[in-house]
């Protein structure tokens, strides 16, 4: 007992118990991922898994298909909202404070709700549901996404830097391209990050606003896991990791936001 | 001229962006059986929703939501509240071990954390049902609340603590007393946001649910959506989430303002 009350004295084993937990639950889950995808049919370690996705034809075409989709999500929604960041964060088109909150709120309502509004919104206005729908769809469920870390890293932009710009006698486009464009960069490699990685790794999203007819490389993975092919979808869910870390990799730049813990 | 513009874009987006959702609380005040059709003015629905008569099944998912939303947020709340004060004692180095660990159940896309999970229970042999559910959600929740309980200890002066151990006071008294007042904000944060987490979570737990039967209201809406026809009780069921989760959200982001006037 004292020894327990001596050990627990010393706050930075305080967070034992979770360490503990997480260990248990986030770290050994991820490299059982990494151990199933390595094994064959008899259990015996092998490629077998990563040789069947390379050569099955549907699989390859739903991986790269999945990816276009992804790639076009998340430049519509850096078209749309970048723009959109822009007028909210500038003080001079004066929006609401409020305007920001209306944006990321959608981001909290359950992703199926979402999509069968989604679905209902084009029967009710008689659209076919099909690859329009499933894009709409994706910009629509994710483009929060994107507006938001863009518009907080232009919100955290130093003003006086484009002060200082104007007066060096740059014009409204000059200032804009050589200062808030590259200042604002983080922000749309975040935004990247966090649209392309939800698309690529949804599932029933794209069977709803389509009718079943488009499936993507997240609903391959559910129904190979579904179907008891646990090693073959624990490989392909390497696969969509590697894809992950790679895209993540790519907007590691803003990570100080983490620590300061900015949610909302 | 500038600023209409800029406004009247913003509007756009918020009305598309909207519009989805506007419809299903639109017409959860209609009995027609599809959505769409306007059968005039009724809240059939609701009272029959409030009356259990949309089905067992649905009832039990809405009981279940609630209970794993529940247990989850304060099973996470503790946990990563403590863990957030030995994460603060800890060394540099072992601190940055510990939050990049912390940061990956944030940074993985939900299919990930449900299959690897998932993966985790078929390795042991063990059955899925109500505990595995609720152990997958308190991995993804607890990292938020270290992150909403981690600002509350940086701002905080560590010497009250170290002062009230000197004075004679226990360390579990000395928690009662000096650091859970000061936490408590960051807290109540990190247990709502677990809440509307936990509550949104559809990939996760179906995953983890195994064939026990046990079903949330995403996997019920999920299973629902799959056989075609939506029961028409999901509709004044979404209307009141959206309405519930949006003052949840405002509540926190009040919160948030609240503190941030203060520190002015």
């Amino acid at each position: 007992m004292k020894k327990i009350l001596k050990f627990m004295g010393k706050r930075s084993n305080w967070a034992l118990p979770y360490i503990i937990f997480m260990a248990i639950f986030v770290v050994a889950p991820l490299l059982l991922v990494g151990y199933y995808s390595f094994l064959d049919n008899e259990g015996a370690l092998s490629l077998y898994n990563f040789e069947k996705f390379c050569t099955s034809y549907d699989t390859i075409n739903t991986f790269i298909y999945s990816i276009g989709i992804a790639m076009m999500t998340t430049l519509i929604c850096i078209l749309i909202g970048y723009p959109a960041a822009y007028f909210m964060a500038n003080s001079e088109y004066g929006t609401p404070k409020v305007m920001a909150m209306l944006f990321i709120l959608p981001m909290w309502i359950n992703i199926l709700l979402r999509t069968l509004s989604t679905v209902a919104l084009f029967d009710f206005m008689k659209l076919p549901l099909g690859e329009g729908a499933l894009i709409f769809g994706m910009v629509y469920n994710f483009l929060p996404f994107m507006i938001y870390p863009i518009y907080n890293t232009m919100q955290k932009m130093d003003k006086s830097l484009i002060e200082a710009a104007q007066d060096l006698g740059a014009n409204r486009r000059r200032v804009f391209r050589d200062v808030i464009m590259p200042l604002s960069m983080p922000g749309v490699y975040s935004g990247v990050v966090m649209v392309f990685m939800p698309t690529i790794s949804t599932f029933a999203v794209s069977e709803l606003l389509t009718m079943n007819k488009i499936k993507l490389f997240g609903t391959t993975i559910q129904e190979n896991i579904n179907a008891g092919m646990l090693n073959y979808g624990a490989a392909l869910s390497l696969i969509m990791l590697i894809i992950i870390g790679l895209t993540s990799f790519f907007g590691s730049d803003d990570d100080e936001s983490n620590e300061t813990g900015g949610l909302l | 001229m500038k600023k209409f513009f800029a406004q009247a874009y913003l509007w756009l987006i918020l009305a598309v962006l909207y519009a989805p959702i506007l419809i299903i609380v639109v017409f959860s005040f209609t009995e027609a059986k599809v959505l769409g059709t306007w059968s005039g003015f009724s809240t059939k629905l609701y009272t029959s929703l409030f009356a259990g008569n949309a089905g067992q099944a649905l009832n039990d998912a809405i009981f279940n939501t609630l209970f794993i939303a529940l247990v989850a947020a304060v099973i996470s709340t503790i946990l990563g509240t403590i863990a957030a004060i030995g994460i603060y004692n800890m060394r540099q180095k072992e601190r940055r071990v510990v939050n990049f660990v912390n940061s990956i159940p944030m940074i993985n896309p939900d299919i990930i954390t449900g299959i690897s999970i998932f993966l985790l229970f078929v390795f042991l042999g063990l059955s899925r049902g109500m505990m595995s559910i609720i152990c997958a959600h308190i991995a993804f929740c607890t990292p938020y609340v270290v992150l909403s309980v981690m600002p509350r200890l940086m701002k905080m002066n560590p010497n009250i603590y170290e002062a009230a151990l000197d004075l004679g006071a226990t360390p579990f008294y000395a928690l009662r007393k000096v650091l859970m007042p000061e936490l408590w904000p960051g807290m109540i944060s990190g247990f709502i946001l677990s809440i509307t987490l936990s509550i949104d979570d559809f990939a996760v737990t179906l995953f983890t649910k195994g064939s026990s039967g046990i079903d949330t209201l995403s996997t019920f809406i999920y299973a629902d959506a799959r056989k075609g026809g939506l029961t028409p009780e999901l509709r004044p069921l979404s209307s009141i989430i959206f309405i519930s989760i949006l003052t949840l959200l405002l509540i926190i982001n009040y919160r948030a303002n609240k503190k941030v006037n203060n520190n002015k």
